[in-house]
């Protein structure tokens, strides 16, 4: 599996993804310049966490307007498996992508914490290592996370099963207090209509590698390389195809 | 090398004032240093040299007061690979790996506008490290604020922790670990000094150096602006009352800016393509640029027409003194000077070069070609006047100092001494920063073994698996009632921490925050505390790498307490060997490393319960504390210990509490007679909340407590096991001085946990 890690300026968990792929996974993984129009030929396309463009309007409003996603927009329309993670999540609202935004923590602070999410859905190409309803304990870090849509819009994204992750307390419950930030229905992940691509504030890539103590987050990745291996069987005629298995 | 040389004359520019003693006085300079200046350029300088005088020779940039003292540091080790006198300094630690590392103040700043303070001094600070060549991994922030029962404080303590947050977030460095002290003598000073650590392989270090005749000196990122001209002057200034005539000297930050500094920088060093880098920091161009000469012996020649500027009409004086934001100034090689381009091109950075290196030794600053400044590099630079002082102990602090403390040492029933106890868990320089840390990005970089609330931080590090601790440590009310003490405290507290943790300290950085060094008992203070700080230093083999001197604490005349902070960085070759702060495992065994002696002078006891702050602050033993750092490491190489916390502040009390809180599942309860551990004690106020030095609580699994007593003695270190960890959420037990509480841990985990939040948040009014 190749993965396409995009730089905009102002991206700082670029790195963290790339180990998340090359050390936690042993995949591949390539950064995408902001300024580019190609994206590689990768099979999964990450917009990371940071400050693009330094945030300083609303978070992601510039960076949809980067050059590369135009490539991006097209791919991910096609179909492509598409990962936005905290500002990458901001991205794809911003670029019309995914529905909803991400405004200010209801506590108006930055925070950053372990926090519990439930797989809310685990057939999606992103959650299908994890159980149904398995809790995930994964760092958030951000200031703008809390997720809103209209009623009918929340209404339809639960409806068709794109609630994927929702923040919950130690007892798996989707209560106030395991909501870190005000986002409507506790949600902290969501996908498109095709299911093809995952926004969410926590961040996966920070829990992938053993020696951090927790690989909660490994998953995410686990699940895109199943779903990206059985694209490429169904894609390919039968005996040029190569089994590709998880770690 | 250069001959010693008189500067040429240098025509008065049109509209600049003439100089008078009244002009040379605003600037900071007596009438001795102006006459040095007249023989230093052999003749009167020009109203833009003035400035650049008046900058250089500030307290900030020059250390007038402080260099004879500093010079009694040491410096060296095998590790040191870059000691003081560089943007930061450097150690090695192994496997062709350095650390880059530094601490500096941006108190007088946080004081006029918090977040923007905090914001610019964390800004600052990453850039004294990645102009090294490192990758900065890490922020601590040290804070001191007046007590949060004023509204002041907290809108102080509200804007730095914003600012300090929102600044390394979105750089994207993690913010992992520091102290919050709160007590009025800070309340309208505080003290906001931030440490940044980076990793570089060492072949890439890169000095801040102009070499190479004829090298181009380039300007890079953000516009010169009007903006913070003669900070450096002004953080060598007490602040007025009111603090407003400042405003104009406090910068704004741009993060996003400083990312792609960082970027753009370490692109720029990996590619071999400079010879030299530094930040425009403090007095700006004239500093980075006199400053880089100097390293080399050599000259520089700018052109501040050539300056990418913010605004029209500013003046060479505004341009060199300018304090503007995300700035650095670089030399590259000639023929790299396109491809140095290119690079910062790419990362939509502004370029210009404004000037080159030359051999003749001199500072030279033309505007549109006429030579408008003309000054010897080297007596700008390293021949700033120094004094050394006479200092005198206060009266006022001998008494204090030697007050009987009689009627507190003892309780009147168990409950008052479980009340004590739930006051120091309460008192916020006590009580869990979970407020902060939590508004700080602690796991971007995914090299966070251990974040705050542990006793140092721990980071992995790019090798094999070895990873670094780091810690910062500092106490002002000892060092005000004992300077020599709070000197060697400051030290061995941040070792202590950072053994804790497993790892053995290497090295230092220091930021030493006093008052006015011309008053006798605040130079005193300075010479005493660097004194114990190089005597700890020795003792433990930590050299000092750098640091930064804050002086001029004070506001109408009330200098804040003299605090040296300490940031020690310290190595774990294996970071398996890692040890927690806190409880483990029920049924481990609960120990008592370190001999707690009749000492509750200057505690934070005194302060919180009784409002004193009085008293012999505790003994420093510098062998011992050496002993109980090899100790601890070879106990963490030897994975005989599960747990280790260092005793501080509140003594054993507040330590053990402070174990259970952070229980591995949860609060943990214990049982625990303190009256078993090591002891030359008489009263319950020194057993239950003394805080004598080189202590530790520890803990292992059952029945390991021999080989621990063993490996103890012989390390010529006194322990004794103290009791037993309990279960996630059963009670904890302590005896002592036949005094008995008990408490479930789940009740001093709230009074820890809500102490911060309660105060920042019932209490409205984060106003100015």
């Amino acid at each position: 599996m190749r993965v396409g890690i995009v730089r905009f300026p102002g991206s700082n968990c670029d790195t963290d993804m790339y180990r998340a792929v090359t050390v936690g996974l042993r995949e591949e993984a390539i950064f995408l310049w902001h300024k580019s129009h190609h994206l590689e030929e990768v099979d999964v396309v990450v917009l990371p966490g940071g400050f693009s463009y330094g945030d300083y309007l609303r978070c992601g409003a510039i960076a949809r307007f980067s050059p590369i996603m135009r490539e991006v927009i097209e791919f991910a329309k096609a179909g492509g498996l598409t990962l936005g993670i905290c500002n990458g999540f901001q991205v794809l609202c911003e670029a019309r992508l995914l529905p909803g935004g991400l405004v200010r923590n209801a506590s108006l602070r930055f925070r950053c914490h372990n926090v519990g999410i439930r797989v809310e859905n685990s057939d999606t190409p992103f959650t299908r290592a994890y159980e149904q309803a398995q809790t995930l304990h994964i760092p958030i870090a951000h200031g703008e996370g809390q997720f809103v849509a209209d009623n009918e819009t929340l209404d339809e994204l639960e409806g068709e099963n794109r609630v994927v992750f929702r923040y919950v307390d130690d007892s798996n419950q989707t209560t106030l207090e395991a909501n870190p930030n005000g986002s409507a229905r506790n949600i902290a992940g969501i996908t498109n209509a095709g299911g093809n691509i995952l926004g969410m504030m926590p961040h996966p890539e920070r829990h992938s590698l053993k020696v951090l103590g927790n690989t909660d987050g490994l998953g995410v990745f686990e699940s895109l390389l199943l779903a990206v291996s059985e694209r490429k069987l169904a894609a390919k005629p039968i005996h040029e195809g190569k089994m590709v298995g998880t770690q | 090398m250069m001959e010693s040389m008189t500067a040429s004359p240098v025509a008065r520019r049109t509209g600049d004032p003439e100089i008078t003693p009244h002009l040379v006085t605003e600037h900071g300079l007596t009438p001795e240093e102006y006459e040095l200046i007249l023989e230093i350029l052999g003749r009167e300088p020009t109203f833009t040299e003035l400035g650049v005088f008046s900058a250089m020779w500030s307290e900030h940039c020059g250390y007038k007061n402080s260099r004879p003292l500093l010079a009694t540091l040491p410096t060296k080790s095998d590790a040191v690979v870059q000691g003081p006198g560089e943007n930061a300094g450097v150690i090695d630690v192994g496997e062709g790996w350095g650390v880059a590392f530094k601490i500096e103040s941006h108190n007088h700043p946080s004081a006029i506008e918090p977040y923007q303070g905090a914001a610019t001094g964390s800004g600052g600070i990453l850039r004294d490290v990645f102009t090294m060549g490192a990758r900065p991994i890490a922020i601590f922030d040290s804070l001191h604020f007046g007590s949060l029962d004023s509204p002041r404080s907290r809108y102080l303590f509200d804007g730095v922790v914003r600012g300090v947050g929102d600044y390394g977030n979105c750089v994207g460095v993690p913010t992992v670990g520091g102290e919050a002290i709160f007590d009025p003598a800070y309340e309208k000073n505080p003290l906001i000094n931030v440490m940044c650590i980076g990793v570089l392989p060492l072949e890439q270090l890169i000095r801040g150096k102009a070499e190479g005749v004829g090298n181009p000196v380039m300007a890079v990122g953000a516009r010169t602006g009007r903006d913070g001209i003669h900070g450096a002057t002004f953080a060598s200034e007490e602040l007025d009352e009111e603090g407003n005539d400042s405003r104009p000297q406090v910068q704004v930050g741009d993060p996003f800016t400083e990312k792609l500094l960082l970027e753009a920088s370490l692109e720029l060093i990996e590619k071999d393509l400079l010879v030299g880098i530094q930040d425009m920091g403090a007095a700006g161009l004239t500093s980075s640029g006199t400053e880089m000469a100097a390293r080399s012996g050599a000259g520089i020649d700018i052109d501040v027409s050539l300056l990418p500027v913010r605004e029209q009409g500013m003046t060479p004086y505004e341009m060199l003194l300018s304090e503007s934001q995300e700035r650095m100034l670089l030399v590259a090689k000639p023929e790299h000077e396109e491809a140095v381009r290119e690079v910062l091109e790419r990362w939509d950075l502004q370029a210009a070069t404004i000037g080159n290196v030359t051999d003749d030794g001199m500072f030279r600053v033309r505007e549109a070609g006429e030579v408008v400044v003309e000054i010897p590099v080297i007596p700008l630079v390293d021949e700033c006047p120094t004094y050394v002082r006479e200092g005198v102990e206060a009266p006022e602090v001998l008494e204090l100092r030697t007050r009987d403390l009689g009627k507190y040492r003892d309780f009147t029933s168990n409950k008052e001494l479980l009340d004590t106890l739930k006051t120091l868990l309460d008192s916020p320089s006590i009580a869990s920063k979970r407020w902060i840390y939590e508004q700080y990005d602690t796991t971007v970089q995914t090299n966070t073994l251990e974040g705050p609330g542990s006793d140092a931080a721990v980071l992995q590090l790019p090798t094999d698996g070895r990873a670094l601790a780091v810690s910062t440590d500092g106490n002002g009310r000892f060092t005000y009632l004992n300077p020599r003490t709070g000197g060697r405290v400051a030290v061995v507290e941040a070792a202590r921490n950072v053994a804790c943790s497993g790892a053995r300290p290497i090295a230092v950085t220091n930021c030493l925050n006093f008052g006015n060094p011309l008053r006798p008992e605040v130079y005193h203070q300075l010479s005493e505390a660097v004194a114990g700080m190089g005597e700890a230093c020795r003792s433990l083999n930590t050299p000092v790498t750098g640091g930064n001197v804050s002086l001029y604490n004070e506001t109408g005349g009330e200098p804040v307490y003299p605090t040296p902070v300490i940031g020690m960085v310290g190595l774990l070759t294996n970071l398996e060997h890692r040890v927690p702060s806190s409880f483990q495992h029920a049924g481990d065994e609960i120990w008592v490393v370190g001999v707690t002696r009749e000492e509750i002078g200057a505690t934070e006891y005194l302060a919180a319960v009784h409002g004193l702050v009085a008293g012999e602050p505790p003994v420093v033993d510098l062998n011992e504390a050496k002993q109980l750092v090899d100790f601890l490491v070879t106990a963490a190489e030897n994975s005989i210990v599960r747990s280790a916390h260092d005793c501080s502040d509140g003594g054993l009390a507040v330590a053990l509490s402070e174990c259970a809180i952070g229980g591995k599942d949860g609060p943990t309860g214990f049982d625990v007679a303190l009256d078993e551990a090591p002891s030359s004690v008489v009263s319950a106020a020194a057993l239950w909340f003394g805080e004598s030095q080189s202590r530790v609580v520890l803990t292992c699994t059952d029945g390991d407590g021999s080989a621990l007593l063993q490996l103890a003695e012989k390390h010529g270190v006194r322990a004794a096991r103290v009791g037993t960890v309990g279960g996630a959420g059963e009670n904890c037990q302590i005896t002592g001085a036949s005094y008995l509480i008990q408490i479930a841990a789940d009740k001093l985990a709230t009074i820890y946990e809500s102490a911060l939040p309660r105060r920042m948040t019932e209490q409205a009014g984060l106003t100015s």
